[in-house]
């Protein structure tokens, strides 16, 4: 018996939601991980957070731009969040691309003040009361957990918006929200690495982001693994083309190598903190940069290889 | 408030002359496809191919031959959109443009949608598509208009043969359950309904007689809600978020972690 989710047509969500799937799941993980550093870190691994918020802003920013050129009427982009008839506010929470309109709204705001409050603590802004929206202190603390939280939902909710379709595999699967997620925090972890100066390789922090995204490529794998089996018979859809993406650009080159990289340079020392060498200079950012392709690429094969599936 | 209208649309008379299709376009004022440069599907009579953005009515063409050709016969069915009692359009739609009539029929505003293409997803038929002139997604109104005006739609109206019968939905599906008893009377055994019964999606307010099995025309066999996957998918990315929260956690707790430790050892 064919698949009913064959009879379906698709949306055409090409490049631009493939690059908002990306740079909003940056957005996300950059922002949780600043927080999560501001909140329970080190004082010596600030600056690291701030690097964080300097990413999340211009990415969220850069995400709603891509989301309303997409739009086939992009003017009506607000649509998403007044009702255009009555002016009333529109949400529906079933709805996940209602719901994530908000999110990425809301979670703009905070990675704003966030990003205001990282300017002045770098001393490019004058207004000393604008650090008070980064940890310590109420209002910061706010931020940091509000928009952590926010920044998370971002991160997932693009996976639980394809599975809350009719289409073949997105909506065979319960796992691609957190497939996402779990990409959308390695790919942060090596956002942050690539863009660390090389002076700030012996904080502490760059050392625990080295693990964390060690940690994260291993569950990366294995939620990836869990993804095939879980789509079960459709996992066919993908004895193809991009089958052979997956397993070539997203597991071998996004999480396998980058992960060979960081045992050989010693996941668990810090970087660069004593007897230099170029492997040891370069280990890292390629890792890191090889990670940020394979994020790229899982995004493209979960939602370019739905789109023709037809019966 | 009116009662549910709908269409039954009975296969078995439909000639596939396609007068409903040029009344849906001619009374929607739907442009012609691939800016009206005639395009031939090259393998059938059926040159619409589907249902979209600009074909609201599609008749569907099945030619069931032997492969010797000495054998078959045609089965013609005149598409459309089900006006699903439980509609995942309207689940989904963002904008509040999907919106359910006093007709119980789902229609879409097209001066409110912004053309984000979840619903097109989301429609267990593939009924929507994007109208290039409007850039709004767009499907049959079951003729919303001509309904408040008293009127019938376009396509019913045109339809020479009465397979495409328009009224309330309960008087269609007394018909229909009739229409069902004369062919298995007369040994058409195969003639059965396509969601006239609440159990599809609460009901097809446009339901349909096949004397084949759904997938032979073109219909899912087990058409599903979009929103049946949003409580275990969102219950999986939760847990996602919690796992890499408590790695974040464990991994940048720093200083203030451990000196909380001690105070709480010295405490001890």
């Amino acid at each position: 018996m064919i698949p009913s989710t064959f009879f379906t047509a698709p949306p055409e969500w090409r490049w631009l939601i493939v690059s908002y799937f990306f740079i909003g799941g940056l957005a996300g993980g950059c922002f949780f991980l600043a927080a999560l550093i501001d909140l329970f870190g080190r004082p010596e691994d600030r600056p690291i957070a701030r690097l964080g918020y300097y990413v999340a802003f211009p990415a969220v920013v850069v995400s709603g731009i891509l989301l309303i050129l997409d739009l086939s009427v992009p003017t009506r982009f607000w649509h998403m969040l007044i009702e255009s008839k009555t002016l009333q506010p529109m949400l529906k929470p079933y709805s996940p691309m209602s719901l994530g309109s908000w999110a990425l709204l809301i979670f703009g705001g905070f990675s704003f003040l966030a990003f205001l409050a990282a300017l002045t603590d770098a001393g490019r802004l004058r207004a000393r009361w604008l650090a008070r929206f980064r940890p310590p202190g109420i209002v910061g603390t706010l931020v940091a957990l509000i928009g952590g939280t926010l920044g998370f939902f971002v991160a997932g909710y693009t996976g639980v918006l394809l599975a809350v379709t009719n289409r073949p595999i997105w909506a065979d699967t319960p796992l691609l929200g957190l497939n996402f997620l779990i990409s959308a925090a390695s790919t942060s972890a090596a956002l942050l690495l690539l863009l660390v100066p090389r002076r700030w390789w012996t904080l502490p922090g760059v050392h625990a982001l080295r693990r964390f995204d060690v940690i994260v490529l291993v569950l990366e794998l294995v939620a990836i693994v869990a993804l095939v089996i879980s789509l079960g018979p459709m996992a066919r859809a993908w004895l193809n083309a991009w089958g052979a993406l997956l397993l070539v650009g997203v597991v071998i080159v996004g999480i396998l190598a980058p992960l060979a990289l960081h045992v050989l340079d010693g996941p668990w020392r810090a970087t660069g903190a004593r007897g230099r060498s170029f492997r040891r200079d370069l280990a890292t950012p390629i890792a890191a940069v090889l990670v940020l392709i394979g994020g790229f690429l899982f995004r493209v094969v979960i939602v370019l290889s739905a789109q023709g599936i037809h019966a | 408030m009116p009662e549910p209208m709908g269409f039954f649309t009975d296969t078995t008379v439909c000639i596939g002359c396609k007068a409903c299709e040029v009344a849906c376009k001619e009374w929607n004022q739907l442009p012609a496809a691939n800016g009206g440069v005639t395009t031939m599907s090259g393998d059938s009579y059926d040159n619409t191919r589907r249902l979209d953005g600009i074909h609201w009515r599609h008749v569907k063409f099945v030619e069931q031959f032997t492969p010797d050709r000495t054998d078959g016969r045609w089965l013609l069915m005149s598409d459309v959109c089900k006006h699903c009692v439980r509609a995942g359009c309207l689940e989904v739609c963002p904008t509040g443009a999907i919106i359910r009539t006093e007709f119980d029929t789902v229609v879409i505003q097209s001066d409110v949608c912004n053309g984000c293409r979840d619903c097109i997803s989301a429609c267990p038929f593939g009924v929507i598509g994007i109208n290039p002139v409007s850039g709004a997604a767009q499907k049959c109104t079951l003729c919303y208009d001509r309904l408040q005006a008293g009127m019938q739609p376009a396509c019913s109206q045109a339809c020479p043969t009465a397979s495409i019968q328009f009224g309330t939905v309960a008087h269609l599906k007394q018909t229909a359950a009739a229409r069902v008893e004369q062919l298995h009377g007369r040994g058409e055994r195969r003639a059965h309904l396509y969601g006239a019964d609440d159990k599809m999606l609460g009901g097809l307010n446009a339901f349909y007689l096949l004397v084949d099995k759904p997938e032979v025309y073109g219909l899912p066999p087990d058409p599903q809600l979009p929103t049946r996957n949003l409580g275990r998918s969102s219950l999986w990315t939760v847990l996602g978020a919690a796992i890499v929260g408590l790695v974040g956690l464990f991994n940048f707790r720093g200083r203030r972690a451990r000196v909380e430790a001690g105070r709480e050892r010295e405490a001890a």
